[in-house]
């Protein structure tokens, strides 16, 4: 964090010539400073103060000046930059365009200010030459998103490593025009050709448009986040896998997942995969699943041993039947729905690799020997989280004992822990802090 | 001798200690006739109030009065339910009053139009009324103060709505309210015992007290009803939530019975019958202040004593109260508490803006039964069970709907009867994941939680009765009910009952996205130490329009796979 005493100071000294020597940056002569000083302890009642209201603000090189608007927010920098002439050149360097998150909101429909028009007018007619680093947040309306595909048209010269489309509330992209969003989007792609990252989860992206990505960006690409896009198919993320070989984290819907896939992002030529993370969600109660078979699974964790396997799992109870019946590598699992206990004991079994486990609800079956399993099993679980179930407090205590200190994160609602002959819910949290050793205690929820 | 504190002139909170008596005219004659008013605003009861006590003290007359306009927080927002509670405390305070030959004075009008009124049409010289921590009572009673310090009027204002001097508690913290349950649990811990109710005011008490009352004391003075205040109470059931001191106490006595003959003083597990309102229920009461919450706070430690010879009784014990007491201690000091702009204990959240789907929830028109069912309850009787307030909370906002927290609040503001401003902003912050470290990867389901809550489903038939011919199976979610079964109970869905108006999974995945997003910002800080986390964290709507731009602006953070790799739930 920049000192600003320490700012002034070097200044004091440039301006005075003293012979500190260092980074004495060549427009202010010493004569001049020497005026000026001369000039200012002659009203010695205002004090130092009166030596900062000079000009030599306005000479202040360029590079000083940057560093010291990267710590500005936008809104001070656009005040600073009405200062003077230079410092109105400093706002338009291209360091500081860079990175941009266009805001694009309606009154009517969410409670936060946009970026303004005029702003964003300034940047594609200044710097959408400069910008490399850009997401848009839009809100829940139509309005927002079409904004946002209107200037993503605009981005012609711009070279882009990173492109970010985030839906703050409803996906409002999903309901643009599909042809719209797609040619917005594919100037990006055909004119950056250095895509780094791209996130476009809930979005009309489609099969072309990724062949598009892939053609120009194939060398470079190496984030991809596209959770449910429902007009990809499982080819055309597979074109994605087969030519992007760089590519280090993925995330898709399971229906996009394929033996093919895994295959593709094992291979020889591929890199190692950091994060794959894939969302499993129900569109209809009974929905069937296929499966993936256990020898694909094993050919990505022997390409890539320490990649992270992310999954989140929407279903109905029911739906879980092709599910955690084989081994399967994953690392970090939600439950967002209620899971049977049936199920969490398979995850016992068949997940050695589990690092993170949340389960958002179960049931009034007490977890019991499900916990003690997955504690015995999965010895590389690190943080646990457990809404609306239910665990004896002897099974949890006994739970976290085996785990012991590799529980940095344990996240129970207190309406979980059932007490029994062996522990009250007072006694419980000095137990578990014990074989914790740290300090711990359930989450609260208010008693109105 | 009467002595001046001085008040914060920026109106926060003044620092009472366990009395404090203000006054502006240093000569006051012993011989003079002392008229003196007591202001009722919540404090509806006689017993354990000591600022009526005080003011009663050499006093040779009394009014009790409670002004009507305007109600409380600067709201109308205000359901017939809960005028009707209160329009019974009245009726009831009035009914004590008169047993000790007084009345209450029921004034229309707003307190800085009526009070320099009274003042010389009174004669009054000495005013009291109950300290109320909240941020706009606070700003009422100075302006009254100031008032009463013109009028020569000395003002007597005694701490008995919360448990503990709300001051004393932040004051331990370091100036700042503590934002967590557990630390404010710590501090209560060092807090001084909690100071004993004040004997109830009795007709020995006001033995040398004189309430002059006209002939046209009812025409002027008396309790309006619903039908006065312009409500259509046509067809209007009867309250299931009876208001008064006397209905509170009586209350009171069967509450520490049932849990006598229990002799369990745990967390009671929830079932269906939970879901129904409780003749032992007592928050209504406590928040209009018709039971004193030191008196409950003093009967269940005796309890506890005698059932279980412990003389330890455990914190948990006092569940309900602390809560209350957590909650007007974050709120005291922050008078924009009750919104998320602008109020540096909020998270700063892209909540959607939707009119239509607000209506849906609020009048229990979502087509979930669970949700319709609890709004219908709240609607017709003013009170629903605490995690039925959880469902319905997370459903409008960070589970389902992603509607604005405010939204929710003014709902139960206008619908909930014991609703008070701190305890209704501070849960729906809490319930929204807006505040207080809550972790937000816990969602209730809007199907699951009401099933094993009530697996038969009778609190459905009971407030929603066009479902009432569904089977268990398929009450909680009747759209999948198959056509022949909807047609054979009369209630098709779409037509007689509403089909779902979001689709769950959908949007609960949606949802957890989104607060993911939010925390992500805020995670960045996580390397910091604890205090400064936790100070960052408590300021961070200032920040956050410059967090956002930081991290824009700066050379985008290298990829931490620490960051990257974990599910983003903490």
């Amino acid at each position: 964090m920049l000192n600003l005493t320490s700012l002034f100071l070097r200044m004091k000294r440039m301006k005075g010539g003293e012979e500190g020597g260092d980074s004495s940056p060549g427009n202010s002569s010493p004569e001049v400073c020497k005026k000026v000083r001369t000039q200012n302890t002659e009203d010695s009642e205002a004090g130092v103060a009166s030596e900062f209201l000079d000009s030599d603000w306005a000479r202040l090189p360029q590079e000083l000046l940057l560093h010291i608007f990267q710590y500005l927010p936008l809104l001070d920098r656009a005040y600073a930059s009405q200062v003077c002439r230079g410092w109105n050149q400093a706002f338009h360097m291209p360091e500081l365009w860079r990175c941009f998150e266009f805001e694009l909101n309606q009154p009517a429909s969410s409670y936060l200010k946009a970026t303004h028009p005029d702003l964003i007018k300034q940047i594609i007619k200044r710097h959408s030459n400069h910008l490399q680093y850009v997401s848009f947040k839009v809100d829940s309306s139509t309005e927002s998103a079409e904004a946002a595909c209107d200037i993503l048209s605009q981005l012609v010269n711009c070279s882009l490593k990173t492109l970010g489309l985030i839906s703050t509330a409803r996906p409002s992209f999903m309901e643009v025009p599909k042809s719209h969003f797609i040619s917005a989007l594919t100037v990006v792609f055909v004119n950056s050709k250095s895509l780094s990252s791209l996130k476009i989860d809930d979005t009309p992206v489609d099969d072309p448009s990724l062949k598009v990505l892939v053609a120009n960006n194939s060398d470079t690409l190496k984030l991809l986040k596209m959770s449910s896009c429902p007009h990809v198919s499982p080819a055309g993320i597979l074109c994605v896998a087969d030519q992007c070989h760089g590519l280090r984290e993925l995330a898709l819907n399971y229906h996009l997942l394929s033996d093919e896939l895994l295959l593709a992002l094992s291979s020889e030529k591929h890199v190692h995969l950091e994060h794959l993370r894939i969302d499993v969600v129900s569109e209809n109660p009974g929905q069937h699943f296929h499966t993936i078979k256990k020898s694909s699974w094993d050919a990505m964790v022997r390409h890539s041993p320490k990649f992270n396997l992310v999954m989140y799992f929407f279903l109905y109870e029911d739906e879980f039947g092709p599910f955690f019946n084989d081994e399967i590598p994953v690392t970090h699992l939600y439950f967002g729905r209620s899971v049977s206990k049936e199920v969490l004991g398979r995850v016992g079994l068949h997940c050695p690799r589990l690092v993170e486990l949340v389960v958002c609800a179960n049931g009034l079956r007490p977890l019991d020997e499900e916990l003690i399993r997955i504690a015995k099993h999965c010895n590389q679980l690190s943080a646990i989280g457990l809404g609306e179930c239910e665990v004896s407090c002897s099974a949890f205590v006994e739970f976290v004992k085996m785990c012991g200190r590799r529980l940095s994160q344990l996240s129970i609602m207190e309406e979980v822990l059932i007490p029994d002959h062996k522990y009250s819910l007072d006694e419980i949290h000095w137990e578990v802090s014990k074989h914790l050793g740290r300090v711990w205690f359930p989450d609260m929820m208010p008693t109105w | 001798v009467p002595f001046v504190v001085a008040t914060n002139p920026g109106g926060s909170c003044p620092v009472f200690a366990a009395s404090v008596v203000v006054t502006c005219s240093p000569h006051m004659r012993v011989n003079m006739v002392v008229n003196t008013v007591h202001w009722f605003r919540k404090g509806l009861r006689l017993h354990d109030n000591p600022s009526l006590r005080e003011s009663i003290r050499g006093a040779d007359s009394l009014r009790c009065i409670y002004i009507l306009d305007p109600w409380f927080a600067g709201s109308s927002n205000v359901g017939i339910n809960r005028w009707r509670f209160l329009l019974q405390c009245l009726e009831d305070l009035d009914a004590s009053l008169r047993k000790l030959n007084s009345r209450l004075f029921v004034i229309r009008g707003q307190p800085t139009d009526v009070f320099p009124r009274l003042f010389k049409e009174w004669q009054i010289n000495r005013l009291s009324y109950e300290y109320d921590s909240e941020p706009f009572g606070k700003e009422r009673d100075a302006a009254i103060q100031k008032l009463a310090c013109e009028a020569g009027v000395e003002v007597t204002v005694l701490n008995s709505h919360t448990l503990y001097d709300l001051s004393r508690i932040i004051e331990l913290n370091d100036g700042h309210p503590p934002l967590t349950y557990k630390r404010f649990q710590g501090l209560i811990n060092r807090m001084d015992a909690v100071e004993l109710p004040a004997e109830t005011v009795t007709l020995e008490v006001l033995r040398k007290c004189d309430t002059p009352v006209s002939d046209d004391h009812d025409d002027k003075f008396g309790v309006p009803s619903l039908e006065e205040l312009g409500f259509d109470t046509d067809g209007l059931a009867t309250a299931v939530w009876p208001g008064g001191e006397t209905e509170a106490l009586m209350r009171l006595e069967r509450h520490l019975e049932r849990k006598a003959w229990v002799a369990n003083f745990e967390r009671p597990r929830m079932n269906a019958n939970s879901l129904l309102a409780s003749p032992t229920g007592l928050s209504p009461y406590l928040r209009f202040g018709c039971l004193s919450c030191r008196l409950f706070y003093f009967k269940l430690t005796d309890l506890y004593k005698k059932v279980k010879k412990d003389n330890n009784p455990p914190l948990s014990l006092y569940g309900q109260l602390l809560w209350r007491e957590f909650f007007y201690a974050t709120a005291t000091n922050n008078p924009c508490f009750d919104k998320m702009e602008g109020n540096p204990m909020c998270v700063q959240i892209p909540w959607d803006r939707n009119p239509e789907a607000l209506a849906k929830w609020a009048e229990g028109r979502t087509g979930f039964p669970w949700i319709d069912a609890i709004m219908t309850q709240l609607r017709q009787e003013g009170w629903i069970h605490h995690l039925a307030r959880h469902a319905v909370a997370c459903f409008l906002t960070r589970g389902d709907l992603w509607l604005s927290w405010e939204e929710g609040m003014k709902t139960f503001e206008e619908l909930l009867i014991d609703a008070d401003w701190s305890v209704n902003a501070g849960s729906w912050m809490w319930l929204s994941c807006s505040s207080f470290f809550q972790q937000f990867f816990h969602c209730y389901c809007p199907v699951g939680f009401g099933r094993r809550t009530d697996p038969n489903g009778d609190f459905i038939r009971r407030y929603l009765p066009v479902l009432k011919g569904f089977p268990a199976q398929y009450i909680y979610e009747p759209w999948n009910a198959p056509e022949e079964l909807q047609k054979s109970v009369k209630c098709i869905i779409g037509v007689h009952y509403p089909k779902p108006m979001v689709n769950h999974a959908e949007a609960s995945r949606v949802n957890i996205e989104r607060m993911k997003q939010i925390y992500q910002q805020l995670s960045c800080y996580r390397g910091l130490g604890r205090n400064m986390t936790r100070i960052l964290i408590t300021s961070y709507s200032h920040f956050d329009a410059r967090l956002r731009v930081y991290r824009v602006n700066s050379a985008p953070p290298k990829r931490s796979t620490a960051a990257a790799s974990s599910l983003n739930l903490w």
